[in-house]
């Protein structure tokens, strides 16, 4: 198993936002997290990706355990993600974001950096290529050089997964890609989730958009109320009838 | 640097050395505004502990100024790495709480332990190997070069961008793997370094010191001068030095105003150009360029 959580819990004040959630992702998956709002998807990636502490329970990489660790350091053992709503830097170009992204490979000395050794600027000009290769891999090739602020929404998250992809995650935690998105654009991301995974990138999916859930999962965690309701391959839980009936409510039955 | 044709005097000179002076810390000053996102309110107590720090040493030790300095410099990196190291480690604008106090400090300090600092009637320094204005304007100007070159290349390189990237998402910064404490603490160190050089050379070139360099009222003007100029720009950082040093000059009638000028120019600026001068205008220019298309 590439991840491995055990029984996280999270309080918010009196709000039990997670409630002793386990699970598992093996290498090379898609794995998605569904669930009603509310139900604790954000917050669980929260904890995936080191942002939250939880207050019991713990998280591990391969065999590396990352529980309490700071949020870089999630970063560092390989767990790279995005945002449901967008954290570009928009102080900087599309090109300087994704090479920003890759900082966990082109970290250099302060005194190299101002002196602007010649190593340094041959490196430079390989992440530049680097970046502008993601770019055009993520599809936002053409914006490349302006300044982020003048992106369309769904430029910018695809921006957002090619930063992640820059520092080259073991494991890519998408916080609703889709989001926002129209149907022609949700589809695009479909192909583009799968191409990520097929690239050797373990995929941690949040989206409301079942249809793209159902298809590019390998399996689904559904949570409800801070809890694990069901967990299985796309079809059966699609067919649960605690999970029909988490979704529709009971009257509905 | 053409500027010597047009300088016809000592006082034009002397206000040339000084905007020279004040733009190298605000080129500092900029890498934790503009850069880090962070706010320092002691930026004078660097300022006066390099200046001091080098004249006690060469004035009453006997050390050459030329070590005196650097030793200076030394110093005042460990104090802000002790400062910076625990309060960094918190989010949010606590560095500047925890510099507002140091300044103070400082400036209570060196005006009152007289034996070391000749206190409120300051104190002589020994000169550095430069003498004569028109010498330490060109020196002044070729370490104002120099430090401009260094910031270019830093904020273009893969740390600079680390570092404004904690400016533009922290959260974000964190999930590529940027030690926001760390990095933080990084551009506070070089920032208050870089004022203590300043500050030191200030001590030397002027031969007599007073506390009022280490002054809150100072610090303010440096954070002024680095907002009207534009965070995140190092032309910016220079022209809002040059300006703000020169104004109050030229309007030498208004000197009990300055400080009030000064905080109706920073409540101008956040209003009418949040970004500051030179960014603003660079965004004015591309404007009208694309009309011109």
């Amino acid at each position: 198993m590439l991840l491995r959580a055990e029984k996280l819990s999270k309080h918010f004040g009196g709000v039990h936002a997670l409630e002793g959630v386990s699970f598992e992702v093996a290498a090379g998956r898609v794995h998605s997290i569904i669930g009603p709002n509310g139900a604790g998807k954000t917050t669980l990636l929260n904890l995936l990706s080191g942002i939250y502490r939880p207050d019991q329970g713990k998280v591990f990489l391969g065999n590396e355990s990352l529980t309490g660790k700071p949020q870089h350091r999630f970063a560092a053992a390989g767990i790279g993600r995005t945002f449901q709503n967008l954290q570009i830097f928009f102080n900087m170009s599309a090109l300087e974001n994704v090479m920003a992204g890759a900082w966990l490979h082109e970290a250099c000395g302060l005194a190299a950096a101002a002196l602007r050794l010649p190593r340094l600027a041959r490196a430079e000009a390989e992440a530049r290529r680097a970046a502008r290769e993601l770019l055009d891999y993520v599809g936002v090739g053409r914006w490349a050089d302006s300044p982020s602020t003048g992106m369309p929404y769904g430029a910018l998250k695809r921006l957002e997964i090619a930063r992640a992809l820059a520092a080259r995650p073991k494991l890519l935690l998408l916080d609703e890609p889709a989001a926002g998105l129209n149907p022609t654009e949700t589809r695009e991301i479909d192909v583009l989730i799968r191409r990520i995974a097929e690239g050797g990138v373990t995929v941690v999916l949040v989206e409301h958009d079942m249809k793209l859930v159902m298809e590019v999962s390998d399996r689904v965690l559904v949570l409800d109320h801070g809890r694990r309701l069901a967990e299985g391959e796309p079809h059966a839980v699609s067919h649960d009838a605690r999970v029909i009936e988490a979704y529709l409510g009971v009257e509905a039955c | 640097m053409a500027l010597p044709l047009v300088l016809t005097n000592n006082y034009t000179y002397e206000i040339a050395i000084l905007v020279g002076l004040n733009a190298i810390v605000c080129v500092g000053l900029n890498f934790l505004i503009g850069y880090a996102g962070q706010i320092s309110l002691g930026h004078a107590g660097f300022y006066a502990l390099g200046a001091y720090g080098s004249a006690v040493l060469s004035a009453r030790y006997g050390v050459y100024p030329v070590i005196s300095v650097p030793l200076a410099v030394g110093g005042v990196a460990m104090l802000a790495w002790l400062v910076g190291k625990p309060v960094l480690r918190l989010k949010g604008h606590y560095l500047a709480m925890a510099t507002l106090g140091l300044g103070v400090i400082v400036s209570v300090v060196l005006a009152n332990e007289d034996w070391l600092t000749g206190g409120p009637d300051g104190m002589t320094v020994p000169p550095l190997f430069i003498t004569g204005e028109k010498a330490w304007y060109w020196a002044v100007g070729a370490v104002l070069l120099l430090t401009v070159w260094l910031a270019q290349n830093l904020i273009d390189s893969p740390r600079g961008r680390a570092w404004r990237a904690l400016h533009g998402s922290e959260v974000a910064a964190a999930a590529v793997g940027i030690d926001a404490a760390r990095h933080k603490l990084a551009a506070f160190v070089l920032s208050a370094a870089i004022a203590a050089f300043a500050g030191a050379l200030t001590a030397h070139y002027a031969g007599f010191l007073t506390p009022s360099k280490a002054s809150f009222l100072h610090s303010v003007e440096l954070v002024t001068m680095v907002v009207f100029g534009g965070m995140g720009s190092t032309l910016g950082a220079v022209l809002g030095a040059a300006v703000l040093t020169t104004l109050p000059q030229l309007l030498t009638v208004f000197k009990e105003y300055e400080m009030a000028l000064f905080g109706a120019l920073l409540m101008l600026t956040m209003i009418f150009m949040p970004q500051g001068l030179v960014p603003t205008l660079e965004k004015l220019l591309a404007a009208a360029g694309r009309k011109a298309e």
